[in-house]
């Protein structure tokens, strides 16, 4: 072990942190990366010295304090290194999302007046070039994979390496200035700048501190016990406030290894060799994986699915209670131990869970089946709730409070209270600076005692102390009638069914309930193979009668269900349409981080919505689509719309 | 375009994406290649030049893969001359041909079903080893040095074609378009002087071919590789290419940049199916 690490007078920046972990676990290792199929790693002197080198470039290309360096690509530790290089020549780093498209990354760029840009390849150095009229503080950008780019303009445009080379060739020149700048980092300066993806209007750029970063990775590393022996991987989004927080500023405090994948794709079988021991996912990809379990299953010979069925079967029974450590009989543990040799250990294996100590989901709501799935094989599945204003932590589940509808209990140092409309608010060290040239949204969102508007309306349930989050505080309206209208807790029950990727409710103001749904592909498209069902794309799948039928069986087992919380049962969906095209971030129907936009839909699709009320039986429709690469084209669609049955609820009767 | 013109004369020449295509690589001297009475080819000439994508069109039958595979070696015309880096070639098998640094992607995909896409890569590497067969089976000293190394150029090939997420699968389980894209793998892990495409979009949607193009590009700038490519698709070709010729019924009727072949009568009439008299 480490020596104590010591608290008030620790390192002060992160920065420090480094240099800190560079002469403390120097030949440990810090990050890896898996490039031409072998695992690369570089221990904490090493990352050290690579991130000094890139500064001191930064330094030599004229980098001044307070800059503003723009960080965009997947994610590989060059780029983290560039977060830190960035904050030790003085500037702030600007991690953005990679999948932007030219005219968000105009935005930001142009909103922070970023001078660098450090890119991962020629797909978002061809994006920079697009946008560079537009922005005029811009003057330089620095790429890690030369490929394509070697006939390129190179007067604005360096390697990565290069930039190293150029900062060692110089560093008797800046080293003095370098460690200058480095000692004026402090608590209160600035550590990183995140833009929020934002559900609404244009992103905001979250200001947060050293001190943000600092308490927060070190209280939350505490909460979970996290040690210098963990390991994660590192896939999600750079720009995202978890990935920053986990990568850099969790992985810099306690000093576990940061581990890269080769490529998007190669993701899973990356998440298996290396086995990570602190996993972190959003419920998607667990519902993914999911999926892919099942879908296999099915095709698995019949006393290989008996098997997996029994155990399985098992496992519900009593593998989170095992998890909690309660109390569970002998004959049923010994059962366990015998599922655990010959199903849930090789399943956990296939998954890359095999070694996985605290798992944590969120961002969104997590299916109950798909939750109890993970913990009944003994993975430690919890959730936590939180947003980039809050360096991600607000609540966490303990270990052995852990249950699917609940977000936990107030972090360490956070304090909670529930606004008279139900709105959630917080106050806690990680509570952010401000919105970067915004005062006006900082003092909506903050108010002069620091207490924090999240946005979201819920409660705290009194038996348990857990925070319970409904639903968006803005989403949740009325009923024409005045009953509560919650759309995401009826959207989320829909999409706990696999055959369901998305969905949206309507129904603030109106009398009834209607819903547009997504299909997912995987799952139906494996239904519709091995019932001998032939289609040729989504849309096609999406129409064939026999689809609608199970979507409205799962709207009207929805229904049932909403119906038995008398508080919300007036949310019960009365028709639907499977919708011709998917939603997507790049229509603009979606965050880039795969949150429903309803202003945006609404206005999108208003000959749908208004053909949902007006009792028509389909509906003849356009719609526009941007293709990936920008191109855009239109849908045509003659869309069916379903009635599904309703439960009666007490205020019906009532009303009769 | 007036580079056009002058290319003929020149040693080497800079393209208008800033290329540089360098002198005559390979040339072939008035090909003839028959089949017991048919003649496939009849009586063809052309240069390859360094660092070009030359491309050789022309309707069903016209002979295209004959002369393809006269270039790998495959067959032997009867009368003509192959000229290869300034010499001669004589009659050679297509090992050989490989062996001086052409490789070659077929029209139906040639690869090792059962195995994975990195075996078959690394099949790739074979004509370079030079470890006898003890020391292989063995897999001791030399051996096993040449493997990491050969493993080495091969992981290159594949993080350059992206190919990364299927490394370890059977090639019998990838879609039609992903073998395409290993047999491409294959062809430059042997690190080739000339590739030769036999029609490589052939079958592929319009996205495959996007990517397909793309990579075709990349490799010609990236590792400078001169490339031959038999194509179908007149689009991909004319975008592609530096310079095409045309063949039609075993004569070439047709040689020069994309825009002077769009612009040649008798191109223009046997592709529209012209009547032959």
């Amino acid at each position: 072990m480490a020596k104590p690490l010591k608290r008030a007078d620790g390192p002060q920046s992160v920065p420090a942190l480094l240099h800190r972990n560079a002469k403390e676990f120097a030949n440990a290792p810090a990050y890896r990366e898996k490039e031409y199929g072998i695992w690369q790693s570089w221990t904490w002197s090493q990352t050290r010295d690579e991130v000094e080198a890139l500064a001191l470039g930064f330094l030599e290309l004229g980098l001044d304090e307070g800059d503003f360096v723009a960080v965009i690509g997947r994610n590989r530790p060059y780029l983290y290194w560039a977060m830190i290089a960035a904050e030790m020549a003085g500037a702030v780093p600007v991690p953005l999302y990679q999948d932007a498209n030219a005219e968000e990354m105009a935005y930001v760029m142009g909103h922070c007046g970023a001078r660098l840009a450090v890119v991962g390849d020629q797909e978002q150095v061809d994006k920079i070039i697009e946008v560079q009229d537009q922005l005029p503080d811009f003057e330089r950008m620095i790429y890690l994979d030369p490929r394509g780019l070697r006939k390129y303009d190179h007067s604005k445009l360096d390697q990565y390496t290069a930039v190293q080379e150029m900062g060692r060739a110089n560093r008797e020149k800046h080293i003095a200035e370098l460690e200058a700048r480095q000692a004026k980092l402090n608590y209160d300066s600035t550590g990183v700048m995140l833009y929020t993806s934002g559900t609404t209007g244009k992103p905001k750029g979250v200001v947060l501190s050293n001190r943000n970063i600092i308490e927060t990775a070190k209280s939350s590393s505490e909460f979970d016990n996290l040690k210098r022996t963990d390991e994660i991987l590192a896939y999600l989004p750079m720009a995202w406030v978890g990935d920053f927080i986990f990568s850099v500023g969790q992985a810099l405090w306690t000093g576990f290894c940061t581990n890269c994948p080769e490529s998007a794709d190669t993701m899973h079988v990356d998440l298996r060799e290396i086995g990570p021991t602190y996993y972190f996912a959003p419920p998607r990809v667990f519902e993914t994986q999911l999926t892919s379990v099942m879908i296999r299953m099915e095709d698995a010979s019949r006393f290989k699915k008996w098997l997996f069925d029994t155990f399985m079967a098992h496992a519900r029974k009593v593998g989170p209670a095992i998890l909690d450590g309660k109390k569970v009989s002998f004959m049923d543990r010994a059962k366990y131990a015998l599922g655990e040799l010959m199903i849930y250990g090789p399943l956990k294996n296939t998954l890359g869970f095999s070694r996985v100590r605290v798992g944590y989901t969120a961002g969104e709501a997590i299916g109950p089946e798909i939750f109890d799935f993970y913990r009944s094989l003994g993975i430690n599945l919890k959730q936590l709730y939180g947003q980039t204003e809050a360096t991600v932590f607000i609540t966490a589940q303990p270990d052995g409070e852990v249950r699917s509808d609940t977000v936990g209990v107030t972090c360490p140092g956070v304090e909670l209270k529930i606004a008279d409309n139900g709105e959630v608010f917080y106050r806690s060290p990680g509570v952010f600076v401000e919105y970067y040239k915004n005062p006006e949204s900082t003092a909506d969102t903050k108010d002069a005692e620091g207490w924090v508007a999240t946005g979201d309306a819920g409660f705290i349930e009194e038996s348990s102390g857990h925070l319970r989050i409904i639903d968006r505080a803005k989403d949740v309206g009325q009923m024409a009638d005045g009953r509560l209208f919650a759309p995401k807790y009826v959207e989320n029950k829909l999409k706990f069914f696999p055959n369901i990727l998305e969905a949206v409710v309507f129904g603030n103001q109106r009398t009834e309930c209607t819903a547009f749904i997504n299909i997912d592909l995987t799952a139906v498209g494996n239904w519709a193979e091995r019932n001998n069902i032939g289609y040729a794309s989504y849309q096609e799948l999406a129409r064939h009668p026999q689809v609608m039928d199970t979507i409205q069986s799962h709207v009207e087992e929805v229904n049932r269900s909403v119906a038995e919380d008398e508080m919300l049962s007036g949310c019960q969906v009365h028709r639907f349409v499977v919708l011709h095209k998917e939603l997507d971030a790049d229509d603009g129907e979606l965050t880039r981080t795969r949150k429903v936009r309803r202003k945006i839909i609404e206005e999108k699709y208003a000959d749908i919505i208004t053909a949902l009320y007006d009792g028509s039986k389909q509906v003849s429709t356009e719609t526009e689509v941007t293709y990936e690469d920008g191109r855009k084209g239109s849908i045509k669609a003659t869309l069916e719309i379903r009635e599904a049955a309703v439960q009666p609820t007490s205020h019906q009767m009532a009303a009769e | 375009m007036e580079r056009d013109s002058v290319k003929d004369q020149a040693d080497s020449y800079v393209t208008d994406d800033g290329r540089t295509i360098g002198p005559t690589v390979m040339e072939m001297k008035n090909i003839t290649l028959r089949f017991g009475g048919v003649e496939a080819i009849k009586d063809i000439s052309f240069d390859i030049r360094e660092g070009e994508i030359r491309a050789i069109i022309g309707p069903n039958g016209a002979g295209k893969s004959s002369m393809l595979n006269v270039i790998s070696g495959f067959y032997v015309p009867q009368e003509g001359e192959v000229w290869y880096k300034g010499a001669r070639r004589p009659p050679m098998k297509p090992y050989q041909v490989a062996q001086q640094g052409i490789a070659r992607t077929f029209q139906n995909i040639a690869l090792f079903e059962g195995m994975s896409v990195l075996d078959n890569v690394m099949t790739g590497r074979l004509t370079q080893m030079k470890s006898g067969l003890l020391a292989q089976s063995l897999w001791k000293g030399k051996a096993e040095r040449e493997e990491i190394e050969n493993r080495e150029i091969a992981e290159k090939v594949i993080d350059f074609l992206e190919i990364q997420a299927i490394r370890k699968t059977p090639v019998a389980r990838l879609p039609y378009g992903l073998k395409k894209r290993v047999e491409l793998a294959r062809a430059l892990a042997a690190e080739p002087t000339i590739l030769l495409l036999d029609e490589p979009m052939a079958g592929m949607n319009v996205e495959e071919k996007e990517d397909m193009s793309r990579f075709i590009l990349d490799v010609n700038d990236e590792f400078g590789t001169t490339i031959a490519l038999i194509e179908h698709d007149m689009g991909v070709v004319m975008d592609l290419s530096d310079r095409v010729v045309v063949m039609d019924y075993g004569r070439k009727i047709g040689d020069g940049s994309p825009d002077e072949v769009r612009n040649n009568q008798e191109v223009i009439d046997a592709y529209l199916g012209m009547a032959h008299d």
